[in-house]
């Protein structure tokens, strides 16, 4: 046998020193536990306090309170001279039906001076008469009888129903005067006032009025957003993908193609809203504030992305399968199509999906493009102006009434229900793949 | 053992062997580099021509010459002629979808497609479009199992994935998918290297079987394997094909000294 170098006392793994080598062995693994314990810790942290704070702030968006009050339908304040007349759309839609409201307000509290009648009248919401005249419109029968119904209170006393305004600070710091939290108390001691569950935040269009402001606008916003840009980034990302992946010969040309991809990826968002502004608006003349314009843009920032991650599971597929498939007497096209961009496919719906929640929280490149337009109309197309969620938390934010506070909370938290809702639906499609394969 | 038996007997080729397929003066560049220096050669029908040699000697270049795989790698040039039934394959007129459909192959490492049993044999008859109905394509598919025994093994699951299967079963599954197209020459670049001493056995018996209905071309590391499954072999070195002959010449009396000294162990 060779001379051996190394000693092989027989303690070299048993003596003092080799147990002192092992304990630092073992303490430097404690340790690098530890840190990862640590940086998890902090992340959950700032996770769980990130999300007490949306919820606890935004929960009470959800309900809104509102007031009983019984209105005259009064004949006198529609246009019109026969009954007939009275009950032309036209009539309906101008009547003086705010007046209705402000009528019932001062006969139920008939000992509130006139002077102090505006502050009556400020109790309820600047959409009250709006209420009374579409009750009217769907059953016209009602005009010259008296009805009960709750009309939506306006914000500062919601405000005040939810504890959000103190009724203890001084007159001028706070928005309701002693006399309005005087009626308010009236109202709630005779079961008049009540918080009820706020379906127009959900389905209803954007105001000005916090207890009028709705979400749908956005909503239906972002969804037809993401549908147009799912529609161009995805079959535009997965071609160029497998292009460049499968069929690109290697030269400059196709490394200068794949550098700029990887740098598009990194461009600020905010560019390619002014990309947008310049090409899609001001060239194409295509229409501002749409949706369509909106997903054209948010395209052109998610297929980097997309292309890199397709490309990479492209990448991940085995060589040999494509072999196999080859080797069978399988065209390329036929190799590709039939075998590898299927195994491919729950990586680059992945990578989608990812692209689309980004796409889907992204608002930089859509104001550019005018979708932070105040729109009161729900967009029934891709064409229609509308703005989408990320916007509208942005332009609730910016709004100084306290009740955008808790409504601008309440649509970053319905914005995460869509990421959830996103994910889930990535990741039944994912497995569904995963199982076919 | 029946292969024993024949080893001791030794592997003769049958003087009057066609020709299957004859390679004339190959060479094969990657790039640069010159992987094969003329080769000329002949795949004798019906017979199982093993290639051995050490590795890096170019037995799976030229082995993946036959049915054109190296196409697909950049860079990859062939020069010569290799013809199949007379017809130069690198010929312009030839189409290599169907060339691949005649000449099958099975690889190094098993790589059934992660689809059904089933499925995986019948890709290729369908491609190709050889069944014309659903009881066509299922009478393939039984039939091509049933050659590369695993229709017993397999039948109750056919449905199954065909990567949940055992590494040998998973490579005879993937000898049945090359069968199914109905191949007339079959090339096996080391098909038992990932497989234990039980399933190669299985592999090295079904081979032997094959061979009474196809032309067969295998590459091994093992030279107990060429000797055991193969008539005739051929030694190769650095690119070159030092020696052919029928197996049992080879390993019991080489004419060339790299032949003797590869097949005693000295080196590769």
């Amino acid at each position: 046998m060779t001379d051996m170098t190394i000693s092989t006392a027989s303690d070299l793994h048993t003596s003092g020193a080799a147990q002192a080598r092992l304990k630092a062995r073992y303490a430097r693994e404690a340790r690098f536990k530890a840190y990862g314990l640590v940086a998890i810790g902090f992340a959950v942290t700032a996770l769980v306090f990130l999300l007490w704070t949306i919820v606890s702030n935004g929960y009470t968006a959800f309900m809104q309170t509102s007031i009983r009050i019984e209105v005259m339908i009064d004949a006198e304040r529609i246009e019109g001279t026969t009954p007939a007349e009275k009950r032309s759309d036209l009539a309906l839609r101008t009547a003086d039906w705010r007046g209705m409201v402000n009528a019932s307000l001062a006969a139920k509290f008939p000992d509130v001076p006139r002077s102090d009648r505006r502050f009556v009248n400020d109790m309820v919401s600047q959409g009250a008469g709006t209420q009374v005249r579409d009750l009217v419109l769907s059953n016209p029968n009602l005009i010259g009888q008296s009805v009960t119904l709750w009309v939506l209170a306006h914000s500062n006393v919601d405000m005040l129903h939810k504890g959000f305004i103190e009724r203890d600070a001084p007159p001028n710091r706070r928005p309701v005067n002693d006399r309005q939290i005087a009626l308010y108390d009236q109202l709630v001691k005779e079961g008049s006032l009540e918080a009820k569950f706020n379906f127009r935040f959900l389905v209803g269009a954007n105001s000005a009025s916090p207890e009028l402001a709705g979400m749908w606008v956005a909503i239906v916003g972002s969804f037809w957003t993401l549908v147009i840009c799912l529609a161009i980034a995805f079959p535009l990302g997965v071609l160029t993908a497998v292009w460049l992946e499968e069929f690109a010969p290697r030269n400059k040309w196709t490394d200068l193609i794949e550098v700029n991809i990887n740098n598009l990826a990194a461009v600020p968002s905010i560019v390619f809203g002014l990309l947008g502004l310049a090409v899609f608006l001001n060239f194409f003349g295509m229409p501002r504030s749409s949706p369509f314009a909106g997903g054209i843009v948010l395209a052109l920032m998610s297929l980097p992305i997309m292309i890199i991650a397709a490309r990479a599971s492209l990448r991940a597929v085995p060589p040999s399968i494509r072999q196999a498939a080859i080797g069978l007497g399988a065209s390329k096209l036929q190799a590709i199509t039939h075998h590898v961009v299927p195994l491919a496919m729950p990586g680059i719906l992945t990578g989608t999906i990812l692209a689309m929640a980004h796409a889907l929280g992204e608002s930089a490149p859509l104001m550019l493009v005018g979708m932070n337009a105040f729109v009161v109309d729900v967009p029934t197309g891709p064409l229609d102006a509308a703005t989408v969620l990320p916007v509208q938390v942005f332009r609730w934010a910016g709004q100084p009434e306290r009740g955008f506070v808790e409504k601008t909370s309440a649509a970053i938290m319905v914005l995460l229900v869509f990421l959830l809702f996103m994910n889930a639906a990535a990741i039944y499609l994912r497995k569904k793949f995963e199982r076919r394969w | 053992m029946e292969i024993k038996t024949k080893v001791a007997a030794g592997q003769v080729s049958q003087a009057d062997g066609k020709a299957k397929m004859a390679a004339r003066g190959v060479d094969m560049y990657y790039g640069e580099k010159k992987a094969l220096k003329s080769i000329d050669l002949d795949i004798r029908e019906r017979e199982v021509t093993a290639l051995i040699g050490p590795s890096g000697c170019g037995k799976s270049t030229f082995l993946r010459c036959l049915n054109r795989m190296n196409d697909v790698i950049e860079g990859a040039k062939v020069q010569g002629d290799i013809r199949l039934d007379g017809q130069n394959i690198y010929d312009q007129a030839i189409d290599v979808v169907q060339l691949r459909a005649r000449v099958g192959m099975v690889f190094q490492k098993p790589n059934p497609f992660p689809k059904s049993i089933y499925e995986n044999v019948a890709y290729g008859p369908k491609i190709h479009g050889l069944a014309r109905t659903r009881e066509e394509l299922d009478r393939i598919v039984e039939t091509s199992l049933t050659k590369a025994g695993l229709w017993e093994e397999v039948k109750a699951r056919l449905q199954e994935t065909g990567t949940g299967l055992s590494g040998g079963q998973q490579q005879r599954l993937c000898i049945a998918r090359a069968i199914a197209v109905s191949p007339e020459v079959i090339l096996m670049d080391e098909p038992c290297s990932a497989l234990d001493p039980i399933a190669t056995a299985k592999i090295e018996e079904l081979i032997d079987e094959l061979r009474s209905n196809y032309t067969i071309v295998i590459v091994t590391h093992s030279m107990q394997q060429a000797a055991r499954v193969s008539q005739r072999t051929a030694f190769f070195h650095l690119g070159e094909l030092v020696e052919v002959g029928d197996t049992a010449q080879i390993f019991t009396n080489p004419k060339d000294d790299r032949t003797q000294g590869y097949i005693t162990g000295r080196f590769g």
